[in-house]
């Protein structure tokens, strides 16, 4: 059996609303998650249920209250729950990328250099870096003459496909995907599925959120139920 | 990667009378990196950053500056003229008003290129060579080189101001609000410079802002002040997104949606 990439050990996770009164809001509490490579576990559970507080922990982009996330990073294990800024930077650059549901546009910068980007100081010229992006825009439908304007104007589909090309583009072990193909159509759908397979296949491990059926059954090795949590009275 | 910062701070205390503006606030800064430093006016931010850059002493603590040979140096214990080269040399400083380090009766291209000779250049085509390419760095025209910064926009002066800072490849760089009272089309321009060139030049920058959108963008960390002290301090997106912190909640649930 293959060492996981990636294992969450009790981990929890609640929210204090200081404007609403100190109110606590637990989310997860004593998830055990295991991902190893190759795999790819999608997240099931109803709205509301934590999934996406899940993954943004996973991902360091939330901070975890209590328990442990395990990522193998460079041939060594990094708690996410206690690893410094710094070596979250770290880790989300050489071994755990996340694509958010949403773009995150930045003013001015062309689509195209949003996913060449991600490339730059990990080895390909920044020319390189272009051609690699363009080739894998065209690969998502997103046509060259998009390619040199900022994102901002473009529709919700294609600014995920944007998005996705910048995640999928480095090759990372460790990959994470809010709703991946929420609003795509069935061509485009079909594109991201099949990159998700062969991200598989070279052994990257997946956590996702997905909440087309077909998708997930084509991509989802393992389901992990994620259900709203109540604490012990 | 070298794992001692380049800057780091301790304790710092200092206070105008009776009102705290500094109250224990420890810093680190290592190279590569963007530190942003938020909060509301009289937040003690831009007092933090004075004090961080030698211009400001503090009443107690300490702030260490680490050399390119790897020397440790206390800021405020320094000979004024050593400090002096640094800030010449090794450091910039970008203010909010670009008039404050422009000279503004110097050309645009003398601007650039005086920074060059205050460290020793005397080669007049190499220095004009310089100056030029800096000014193409931050999309100044190449035919604006003589003209005098008085007859620039706003937005112009503050790209002179950062050819002018970085064309030393400084270290460590202070930037005062860079995109305070700009045009929101100007703003975004000279944010997408300074993140390139901060990028590409590899330097470590405390960036001083009460606009979370400019620390959300630039920034790697981020340290949120309120009454002289940092409240909250952490990896910018996790502050951001999962802040902790009365204040920072406040702050973060104030910004306006585009």
């Amino acid at each position: 059996m293959n060492a996981p990439l990636l294992r969450t050990e009790a981990l929890s996770k609640s929210f204090t609303l200081h404007l609403r009164g100190g109110l606590r809001l637990p989310v997860l509490g004593g998830v055990d998650l295991s991902v190893e490579a190759g795999e790819c576990v999608v997240l099931s559970g109803p709205s509301g249920a934590g999934k996406s507080t899940l993954l943004r922990s996973l991902y360091g982009n939330y901070r975890a209250d209590t328990g442990r996330i395990l990522v193998r990073h460079l041939g060594r294990t990094v708690d996410i729950a206690s690893a410094d800024p710094r070596t979250i930077l770290a880790v989300r650059h050489h071994t755990m990328a996340y694509v958010s549901q949403f773009l995150r546009v930045v003013p001015r910068v062309p689509a195209l250099d949003i996913v060449a980007e991600a490339l730059l100081g990990r080895g390909p010229s920044p020319e390189a870096a272009r051609e690699q992006a363009a080739a894998l825009l065209l690969s998502l439908n997103i046509p060259r003459r998009l390619h040199g304007i900022p994102p901002a104007t473009f529709s919700g589909g294609e600014q995920q496909r944007v998005n996705l090309a910048r995640g999928f583009i480095t090759g990372h072990p460790i990959l994470l995907l809010d709703e991946p193909t929420a609003s795509l159509d069935a061509d485009n759908r079909a594109v991201v599925v099949r990159m998700i397979q062969d991200a598989k296949a070279r052994g990257t491990a997946i956590v996702a959120i997905c909440h087309d059926l077909d998708v997930r059954d084509l991509i989802a090795d393992r389901l992990f139920p994620v259900a709203p949590y109540r604490e012990a009275a | 990667m070298n794992d001692d910062p380049i800057l780091a701070a301790r304790g710092l205390t200092l206070s105008f009378g009776v009102i705290p503006a500094l109250l224990n606030v420890d810093v680190d800064l290592w190279l590569g990196e963007i530190l942003a430093i938020v909060g509301e006016s009289g937040s003690g931010k831009t007092t933090l950053l004075n004090v961080l850059s030698g211009q400001l002493r503090p009443q107690s603590g300490i702030v260490t500056y680490r050399d390119p040979e790897g020397a440790a140096h206390d800021v405020h214990a320094m000979p004024p003229p050593m400090l002096r080269t640094l800030q010449r040399s090794d450091w910039g400083f970008v203010h909010q008003d670009p008039r404050r380090s422009l000279r503004m009766n110097v050309s645009a291209g003398g601007n650039v290129g005086e920074r060059l000779m205050a460290r020793g250049a005397r080669h007049y085509g190499d220095i004009r060579a310089q100056a030029l390419d800096w000014l193409e760095q931050v999309e100044i025209d190449a035919d604006r080189i003589d003209d005098l910064p008085r007859t620039f926009s706003g937005g112009m002066l503050q790209r002179l101001q950062i050819a002018r800072t970085l064309v030393t490849h400084p270290r460590l760089v202070f930037m005062d609000e860079p995109t305070g009272g700009l045009d929101v089309s100007v703003q975004a321009r000279l944010l997408d410079l300074i993140r390139t060139l901060v990028a590409r030049l590899g330097v470590a920058v405390v960036l001083v802002t009460h606009d979370i959108a400019v620390a959300r963008l630039l920034g790697h960390r981020i340290a949120v002040m309120q009454r002289g002290r940092v409240v909250e301090t952490g990896l910018t997106d996790q502050v951001l997104d999962d802040p902790r912190h009365p204040y920072t909640q406040l702050l973060v649930s104030s910004v306006l949606q585009a």
